[in-house]
């Protein structure tokens, strides 16, 4: 079976910038806590590939650290909404008609109604700005995202001969649940991840310009466009990089995304495009 | 269709107690003395005391959770600390620009998603189908805050075609008014236009694989009459709802859209708000734009299953 071009180019794309995240780890160009103001803002050469920000410090070393920054929060978050969610979604469906399942779409649908940016916006504001609360801020609204596709693919599995079986063997509910239907669900979430994951990015790239995202020292893509604002008309470089940074990441994610369903899902593949 | 209501009606009342308790929560309970919050950590204990005083917190927490809703509902939204006027004059003064920002920029999305999905579906699998499908791709993955900064770079720095923020207000005349607003709208139009664009192209797909399309090709419809006249029509029901949701979107992304462009809207008054410390105003305008969008939830609820009777049935 060949590949789908959109999961490669978007895998590709990804990993570059996941490559990036983890190469600053242990290496960037330049250190980007030294300022270097007598170089400040100067156009792309070849001692800085993407040029200079309004202090002197590489662009392409704070996009690097960017990345890390963008890519935890985002990836935390996803995990946030997984952890709760699917585990949610789970007891939902094996519990379907039950008050608890009730409870739990309800509670569901609650969040759903709220804006979500709103509501990070409030949280960060009452609880201060910090990664970690962006963190809760975005990861909140991924938990009904993945309680709600957990229980309906659940819901779809209950009813098939397999889960009939396991239940005639005695397993319980709960077994059941985490021996049979979570491994069957678990490509559904990985397309899921993948496109949550790049509207954490969204997310954490909006709340960091606006001041609410990370706090400086560390790097981040929306605070490197919120800095550059003001220079836009002298330095557009500075402007310009962070913004495309966002744009690839995300693109390669949702490309990424897309080329997974095809792949894990058939079903979808004929149904659609 | 009642009972359907009635159902919807209930999770709305219930949608907004429980935002109103977590707004009130989060903002009045959680950070402890929402006086000695506002007043930061070098202020005199007399000073606090005062303005406990003055909001009202001297009472329990249910009481001023009970005085804060029915004030609201009466159209009381409190007094600025900052400011010293009434939150619902501050509110009412600035909703005269999101609301017109959100409509315009709903406005433009329709206007670009449509003929581009249209186009899009018409032309299935071809080199205009596929550029079309990459520019979407391309779009919902631009932030629109960096996509506005980009506009004023190009439109008013550059090109000086357009100011490169503020607003003049509404009194200028309408045309000054809309112009004020456009690079604005624009910048929170695109990414959701992408995203409709898409929904477009793949409900109007689903229709023209339909069996009444091939009833129409039959008796003699060309393609393009066939499209036109049967396909789109039904395309738009799930088009609808996801045009209402973007409305609340819009709505909500208008507050970092707000900051670029220096619009006097209920973004701009959250975040001085928020750097001035002054809760009450934080918490009246989160809880309005909460309102607002949870009200455009229920309407096109009630909208989509007044057109589709299916969904009445399902709950």
């Amino acid at each position: 079976m060949t590949l789908p071009r959109s999961l490669i180019f978007g895998a590709i794309l990804s990993l570059v910038f996941l490559g990036a995240a983890l190469l600053s780890f242990v290496w960037t160009p330049y250190n980007i806590e030294l300022l270097d103001i007598p170089s400040r803002l100067q156009g792309p050469s070849e001692a800085h590939w993407l040029g200079t920000d309004q202090l002197g410090r590489d662009i392409v070393s704070m996009l690097m650290m960017g990345a890390r920054t963008s890519i935890a929060v985002a990836l935390l978050a996803v995990g946030i909404g997984m952890g709760l969610g699917v585990p949610l979604g789970l007891v939902a469906a094996a519990r379907r008609g039950s008050l608890l399942d009730e409870v739990i779409m309800r509670g569901n649908d609650l969040i759903f109604a709220f804006p979500s940016l709103v509501i990070a916006i409030l949280i960060t504001a009452v609880f201060g700005a910090s990664a970690v609360n962006a963190i809760i801020a975005i990861g909140i609204f991924n938990v009904p995202v993945f309680a709600r596709l957990t229980r309906g693919a659940a819901l779809s599995f209950w009813s098939r001969d397999f889960i009939l079986a396991a239940r005639v063997s005695g397993k319980s509910p709960a077994r059941i649940s985490v021996e049979h239907i979570l491994p069957n669900i678990g490509n559904l979430m990985i397309v899921q991840g993948t496109i949550q994951f790049s509207l954490g990015i969204l997310a954490e790239a909006a709340l960091s310009y606006i001041g609410l995202g990370a706090q400086p020292p560390t790097a981040s893509w929306g605070r490197m466009l919120a800095d550059a604002q003001t220079l836009a008309s002298i330095a557009p470089h500075v402007a310009l990089m962070p913004g495309l940074a966002i744009v690839f990441m995300v693109l390669g994610l949702n490309l990424m995304g897309d080329g997974l369903r095809d792949v894990l899902d058939p079903r979808i593949r004929r149904g659609r495009t | 269709m009642i009972r359907y209501t009635i159902g919807r009606l209930t999770s709305l009342i219930l949608s907004l107690v429980v935002a109103s308790v977590v707004i009130f929560a989060v903002v009045e309970v959680i950070p402890g003395d929402p006086a000695a919050y506002m007043l930061g950590v070098n202020a005199r204990p007399d000073t606090v005391a005062a303005l406990r005083a003055e909001l009202g917190l001297d009472v329990s927490l249910p009481q001023r959770y009970l005085a804060w809703t029915t004030g609201m509902l009466q159209g009381d939204f409190g007094q600025s600390y900052t400011y010293r006027s009434p939150v619902s004059q501050m509110i009412a003064d600035r909703v005269w620009v999101s609301v017109p920002l959100a409509l315009f920029a709903l406005s433009m999305t329709v206007l670009i998603a449509f003929p581009a999905g249209i186009y899009a579906a018409s032309r299935r699998g071809k080199a205009g189908d596929i550029t079309v499908m990459g520019a979407t791709q391309l779009g919902v993955a631009v932030p629109n805050f960096w996509f506005g900064m980009i506009l004023v770079l190009i439109f008013a720095i550059n090109l000086r075609w357009f100011s490169a923020g503020g607003f003049p207000g509404w009194d200028q005349g309408l045309f000054t008014g809309l112009k004020a607003l456009f690079l604005p709208a624009i910048a929170l139009a695109l990414p959701q236009a992408a995203i409709l664009a898409r929904v477009m192209r793949s409900s109007l797909l689903d229709m023209l694989g339909e069996d009444f399309i091939r009833t129409a090709r039959a008796k003699g419809l060309s393609r393009r009459q066939a499209l036109w006249r049967h396909a789109v029509r039904n395309a738009l029901i799930p088009v609808l709802t996801i045009i209402g949701l973007q409305f609340s979107f819009l709505l909500a992304g208008g507050i970092v859209i707000e900051q670029i462009f220096f619009l006097p809207g209920l973004g701009r008054l959250i975040f001085q708000a928020i750097s001035a410390r002054d809760l009450i105003v934080v918490e009246s305008v989160v809880m309005l734009l909460v309102f607002l969008v949870i009200m455009v939830n229920f309407t096109v609820d009630l909208a989509y299953a007044a057109v589709d009777p299916r969904l009445r049935a399902r709950t």
